[in-house]
């Protein structure tokens, strides 16, 4: 399955990074991990990438690492859509002080528009 | 996450404070109590959470597995979190919490369950009320919220006690309101 994961950096999206490349290392998916625009993200794009480099290779994955610009959401389903993507995987949400799961607004433009499944990794 | 970016410029004040009796819409006494911080009154909000109807979770709270109830209970009713009990008799029948992101100093997120044979009787708003009148005493000044943008009732009732929309991107409405620090007040 050719997956197209999008991280921004918030705590949930390197959750999501972890568990899709142990997925991958276990099933074999065609995985391209995609660093988009959080402006609230407390790690830079340069960090992110550094992070995903060292995930891949501790799993032993290949992934194409690609920056995309622009609006987050809105940007994955094009990507997803023109280069036939079967799957879009996103962080599944932050979590509140007191444990109330919330979904970012990338999530839900995903949700509401990808012609791809969609997965929310908690 | 860490709640709202900005507040509500106005404070709002004059919120009563527990203790109180109060009768509900069904002519049932309810008292409004602050957690004395016993077990036993711990193991009374945790028999409330037990009989929890799960379509009435919020945003994944209370947790089902028994596990994370006690996990999630540990979290919320620690020292530095605030918290009011309904009481129907022996039975605990209502909820508020107020948990800091980070300490004491920083802005507080509230949450309120009300059992189900207890719903659509005034026992919410006035439970939110004395909460937060207790919360103002305590000294907290900023408190908020999220809450599915769908739940119309719950977000009238917060919009009706004084709180405003700071975020209404995402499927969560997230709304705040600002306190009178009370322990300031000369009177």
């Amino acid at each position: 399955m050719k997956v197209l994961l999008g991280i921004g950096g918030s705590d949930d999206s390197i959750r999501a990074l972890e568990q899709v490349i142990a997925r991958t290392a276990e099933v074999g998916d065609d995985l391209t991990v995609a660093i988009v625009e959080n402006p609230r993200s407390p790690r830079s794009r340069e960090e992110i990438a550094e992070r995903t480099r060292e995930e891949l290779d501790v799993a032993g994955v290949d992934a194409e690492i690609r920056q995309v610009e622009g609006d987050p959401g809105s940007e994955l389903v094009d990507v997803a859509e023109r280069e036939g993507f079967d799957e879009i995987a996103l962080g599944g949400g932050q979590t509140s002080p007191m444990g109330k799961i919330n979904v970012g607004s990338i999530a839900e433009f995903v949700l509401l528009n990808a012609h791809t499944s969609v997965k929310l990794v908690r | 996450m860490t709640g709202p970016e900005r507040y509500p410029d106005d404070h709002t004040d004059g919120f009563p404070s527990p203790p109180r009796t109060v009768e509900d819409a069904e002519g049932r006494t309810i008292e409004l109590r602050v957690y004395d911080g016993s077990d036993a009154e711990r193991e009374a909000l945790q028999a409330m959470y037990e009989a929890f109807d799960p379509a009435d979770r919020a945003q994944g709270i209370p947790p089902s597995r028994p596990s994370k109830l006690r996990g999630w209970l540990d979290r919320i009713l620690d020292d530095d979190c605030f918290n009011v009990f309904a009481w129907d008799g022996d039975g605990v029948v209502g909820h508020v919490t107020l948990v800091p992101e980070n300490g004491t100093e920083s802005p507080y997120e509230l949450a309120i369950f009300v059992l189900q044979s207890h719903q659509g009787a005034g026992i919410g708003t006035a439970l939110i009320e004395t909460t937060l009148g207790y919360g103002a005493e305590q000294g907290i000044t900023q408190v908020w919220l999220t809450v599915e943008r769908w739940n119309r009732a719950a977000v009238g009732l917060y919009e009706k006690i004084g709180f405003e929309t700071t975020d209404a991107e995402s499927f969560e409405l997230e709304m705040a309101i600002r306190l009178d620090d009370q322990t300031e007040s000369t009177g």
